[in-house]
């Protein structure tokens, strides 16, 4: 068929780099530019940690880890991991409630567990979730009825409320988001999507209600950061001046006197945006936006080229979600949100949310090769 | 079946997904869109704000402290001066076990246990890169101490500092005075954006009074730092060392003080530690020659914090050796006032030269039996005014007092400075009191008080009741006295010193108000009858006579307890603080006047006795004989 004979003559044109591509079932345009954001990290964390070579080598171990993750998930067939998506989901809930009882403490909340290695089961959640709704709604028509989004709705909160009980609020807001973004894109009916944003008002007073005393004031903090100079508005301050005062250019590569200073807070992990404000200036941050862009607009196309409603969903939800932790992050430290301690994908120093985040695009490249072998 | 509903609806499905990626792609570059124009609006448009925000950030000022000004005496002898001393000092981060470092400098004996909890609590709370004192003003032997011991301690370091000494220890304290740490009351009256806490400030005397003028202005420099303030090294090569800025500090300014070292050190020898004071004055220029108050202290001892409690004792000690007589202390004058209310006597036609009363040794009010009695019991006979000032007869001023007046009194006391400050460059200087129908009016609450009693008046002109005034009063106004009237305002200061250049500014002699009389003759008369007092017939010619210069003087001899109608002055019998205090005022030579001395031994019993020889034995020294 015509389909058929273009990818032919691709095939033919690319030459033996991507023959090797496709027989790794990787998808070129997307790993160049995992791999180009993921090399900018590299370098930004350098600078941002004081040019310690400590931090850059577990770094570079994280990403090594992470990118084989990446192409072992890449090589799964799509319907294998639509098939073990329920089994994922339900051993992650089991987790979830396992961290709830016997849970180790880090950084003032039970998130951890040591099974060998610590792990975060709200990590696994993160993909578990919109797979197991995508799972749902596989064999069902579409948009679904009101009945199944009552079902779809007990399996995206109840993970959603026991990690926000951990508390991780963030993490907990990032999960419900992704499955809610298979819900949106299922194709519900608008008038669902209104009544879902009128429910908002009353269920964020709710979630007020259920917010710790830190993060109340987190929000108030973002209403008026000047409040508390060298308290809970400090963070915020401190990076405005930072992005601020690298204007158009950046003061250089090592040379930002707020990162090196230590005077802007979590430079390594939540605030490393900043790091690039400043020392790349807004030509540099709009470059890392722009590569976001690419990402994020491969990763719808490889949803829309998509073959079953499993893959489509999955893959939009993947896409858009990370969307949302570049938009979250970006908008936290230019003062815009409150700060709800996302990092920014691909460069901010951590290991589980990066290694989560491969198994996502190694997700789509599975879904991307599927698609191409159909097609054949 | 099944493959065929999912072949119907794989269209639809997909058009609405594809619509739905097309609106979240719609939603998510509009939110992108939002992110770009809050970075513009931070990077761009307010570029210029943060900028000068993180240059805030990172730009800090430390201030350099100018070194403070030298005090030398009239003739460039150094009476305070900055001097290196080793203090030891302690950074906290670089020390390994901070418990057993404390204790070893413990043992070695460089701390005092009592210290301990205090340097803990000062480590604690400032940050662990600032160097802390432990000790300040080691002797050589504990540097020894500790140089020997040095390999063994890591963060703790032997760092010369500048300190105040004073080489002339006890013999100017009182007016070189002393710097401590800024107090509270300090702040309150220092500019404090020329101060680092840190520093010292004078705290009495000269040290207090110029503080201005021997501080100085500190300069800063500007350093980077990090956001704990330590300070970042800087390479001279990059951009940014060009925008940190210096500007350095302005020394103090030396002083040199009218004091004549010889002079002080003599004056406070001669006062032997016993409690009492002696003023000397240039009568010409007003310039304090001297100005000793004993006892004394040694200031060099606020140096040393090992020695905290010596303050305590100095306080406690009941000869009050921190307290400055000399400006501070209030004294009955006592005949010694007599020259001036003689003088007053002859202005006001009161009596004349040859005017004579007859004293019994003693005197009653008209119409009253009360008795005043004279210091000599059987009287001194018939007596002219030369007569009563030389033999300091007070029958002869009881009975013209009251012709006089109280209020009469006090003009012509007032006249000589007496019952005013003299505003030396000293702080806390007393006013003194003569006093007046008016003050009694104004200064007693019940009105019974507030008359003024013919018996007061009586008193009054022998120096004694209400009367006081403070050494250096009474030598100001026998300097006034020595000059036929010529008075002026007695200072210490002799001339500033700029550091740099060295040049020096003399300070200008103040002249103040004319004492007129109508004849000449007058002063000669007062003038010659205090003459007579030391080298004639008078109460103290045993000091004066047979000396090569020609002197004048005259004593006062002062009750401390007031001895019964019926009763004797008995000396053996009394206790030592209630004995009479001596007094003596003097100058030389009579015709060319050099030199004006008021000389106070408290409990000294007899001002020709006691306070006579010192006064004599000062103006020997200045005169060269």
């Amino acid at each position: 068929m015509i389909s058929n004979s273009k990818n032919m003559f691709e095939f033919r044109s690319k030459g033996s780099g991507a023959f090797l591509m496709q027989l790794l079932k990787l998808d070129g345009p997307l790993l160049f530019l995992i791999s180009l954001i993921s090399l900018i990290g590299v370098f930004v964390l350098y600078s941002a940690s004081n040019e310690s070579l400590e931090v850059l080598s577990r770094q570079l171990l994280r990403i090594l880890i992470a990118f084989t993750a990446l192409i072992i998930t890449s090589q799964l067939s799509i319907d294998f991991i639509r098939r073990i998506s329920p089994w994922g989901f339900f051993s992650g809930l089991l987790l979830l409630l396992l961290v709830l009882f016997s849970g180790d403490i880090g950084q003032g909340a039970q998130r951890w567990l040591n099974l060998g290695v610590r792990f975060q089961p709200s990590e696994v959640m993160k993909l578990a979730v919109p797979m197991m709704v995508a799972w749902y709604l596989y064999d069902k028509k579409i948009p679904p009825t009101g009945k199944q989004m009552l079902i779809i709705f007990i399996l995206i909160l109840m993970p959603s409320f026991l990690i926000a009980k951990q508390p991780d609020l963030g993490t907990s807001i990032l999960v419900f988001t992704a499955g809610m973004l298979v819900v949106f894109l299922s194709g519900i009916h608008f008038r669902y999507i209104i009544i879902l944003i009128f429910l908002a008002f009353p269920s964020s007073l709710l979630l007020w209600k259920f917010m710790a005393e830190y993060q109340k004031q987190r929000v108030m903090t973002l209403l008026n950061p000047g409040s508390d100079p060298l308290g809970a508005g400090y963070n915020i301050i401190q990076s405005k001046i930072a992005i601020g005062s690298g204007g158009l250019f950046g003061k250089g590569w090592t040379n930002g006197s707020q990162v090196q200073l230590e005077f802007l807070p979590e430079k390594s992990t939540d605030f490393i945006f900043a790091v690039i404000g400043e020392e790349f200036g807004l030509l540099g941050l709009l470059t890392i936006l722009l590569i976001y862009i690419l990402i994020i607009a491969r990763g719808l196309f490889i949803a829309s080229q998509a073959t079953d409603l499993y893959s489509r969903l999955l893959a939009g939800s993947i896409s858009l979600t990370f969307f949302v932790y570049v938009f979250v992050n970006a908008a936290m430290v230019i003062g815009l949100m409150p700060i709800v301690g996302v990092p920014l994908p691909l460069i901010s120093y951590g290991g589980t949310s990066m290694v989560t985040l491969m198994i996502g695009f190694g997700i789509l490249m599975s879904i991307n090769s599927n698609r191409k072998l159909l097609s054949t | 079946m099944s493959e065929n509903r999912y072949i119907k609806d794989h269209a639809h499905e997909k058009s609405l997904f594809m619509s739905r990626i097309i609106i979240s792609s719609l939603v998510g570059l509009f939110f992108i869109f939002v992110i770009i124009i809050r970075l513009v609006q931070l990077q761009i448009v307010e570029y210029d704000f943060f900028n000068q925000k993180a240059q805030g950030n990172r730009i800090n000022l430390k201030a350099t402290l100018p070194p403070r000004g030298s005090i030398f005496d009239r003739n460039g002898k150094v009476l305070a001066e900055n001097i290196t001393a080793f203090q030891l000092e302690i950074i906290p981060e670089q020390v390994e076990d901070l418990d057993r470092s404390l204790e070893r400098l413990l043992s070695l004996k460089l701390i005092d246990q009592s210290q301990i909890k205090a340097i803990k609590q000062q480590i604690k709370n400032s940050q662990k890169f600032k160097s802390i004192r432990l000790r300040s003003n080691l002797s050589d032997q504990e540097i020894a101490i500790f140089a020997a011991n040095r390999a063994t301690f890591s963060g703790i370091e032997l760092q010369p500092r500048l300190v105040r000494n004073y080489p002339q220890k006890e013999f100017t304290s009182h007016v070189v005075g002393y710097v401590g740490s800024i107090s509270k009351q300090d702040q309150s009256r220092l500019n404090r954006s020329l101060y680092d806490p840190n520093e010292k400030t004078g705290k009495t005397g000269t040290e207090l009074f110029n503080e201005i003028t021997l501080h100085g202005e500190p300069g800063y420099y500007q350093f980077i730092a990090n956001s704990r303030g330590r300070q970042i090294p800087i390479n001279p090569t990059d951009i940014n060392s060009n925008i940190l800025q210096n500007k350095p500090a302005t020394a103090g300014s030396n002083i040199f003080l009218s004091i004549d070292l010889d002079l002080q050190i003599l004056a406070t020898q001669l006062l032997d530690n016993r409690r009492g004071s002696v003023v000397a004055i240039n009568p010409n220029n007003g310039e304090v020659l001297a100005l000793v108050s004993s006892p004394s202290f040694n200031p060099n001892i606020f140096n040393n914090n090992l020695t905290s409690n010596a303050y305590d004792e100095l306080q406690k000690n009941t000869n009050q050796p921190l307290f400055n007589r000399a400006v501070l202390g209030t004294y009955s004058p006592g005949s010694t006032i007599k020259p001036i209310l003689g003088l007053a006597a002859l202005q006001l036609g009161v009596v004349n030269l040859t005017h004579r009363r007859l004293c019994k040794g003693h005197y009653s009010l008209p119409g009253n039996t009360h008795r005043y009695r004279d210091w000599l019991a059987t009287g001194h006979g018939s007596v002219n005014l030369h007569n009563a000032i030389a033999q300091s007869c007070d029958v002869f001023f009881y009975e013209i007092s009251g012709q006089i007046g109280i209020d009469r009194m006090h003009n012509y006391l007032d006249q000589f400075g007496l019952g005013q400050k003299t505003n030396i460059e000293l702080t806390g200087e007393r006013v003194g009191l003569i006093p007046s129908t008016l003050w009694k009016k104004t200064n007693f609450s019940k009105n019974e008080d507030k008359t003024w009693f013919p018996g007061e008046t009586v008193i009054a002109s022998i120096g004694q009741g209400y009367m006081l005034a403070t050494p250096l009063q009474l030598a100001n106004a026998t300097a006034a006295l020595a000059t036929r009237g010529k008075r002026f305002k007695p200072t210490l200061l002799s001339a500033i010193e700029d550091p740099l250049s060295k040049i020096k500014i003399k300070s200008e002699p103040q002249q103040l108000n004319q004492i007129k009389v109508d004849s000449v003759t007058y002063w000669e008369e007062i003038i010659s009858a205090m003459h007579n007092v030391m080298q004639g017939s008078g109460t103290a010619k045993n000091v004066g006579t047979g000396a090569s210069y020609k002197m004048a003087g005259k004593s006062g001899t002062v009750q401390v307890v007031s001895v019964g109608q019926e009763e004797e002055y008995d000396q053996e019998n009394l206790d030592e603080r209630f004995q009479d205090h001596a007094l003596f005022v003097a100058f030389a030579p009579l015709h060319n006047p050099q030199i004006a001395v008021a000389v106070i031994v408290e409990n000294g019993n007899s001002g020709s006795r006691v306070a006579a020889p010192i006064a004599k034995r000062i103006m020997d020294q200045y005169l060269g004989f």
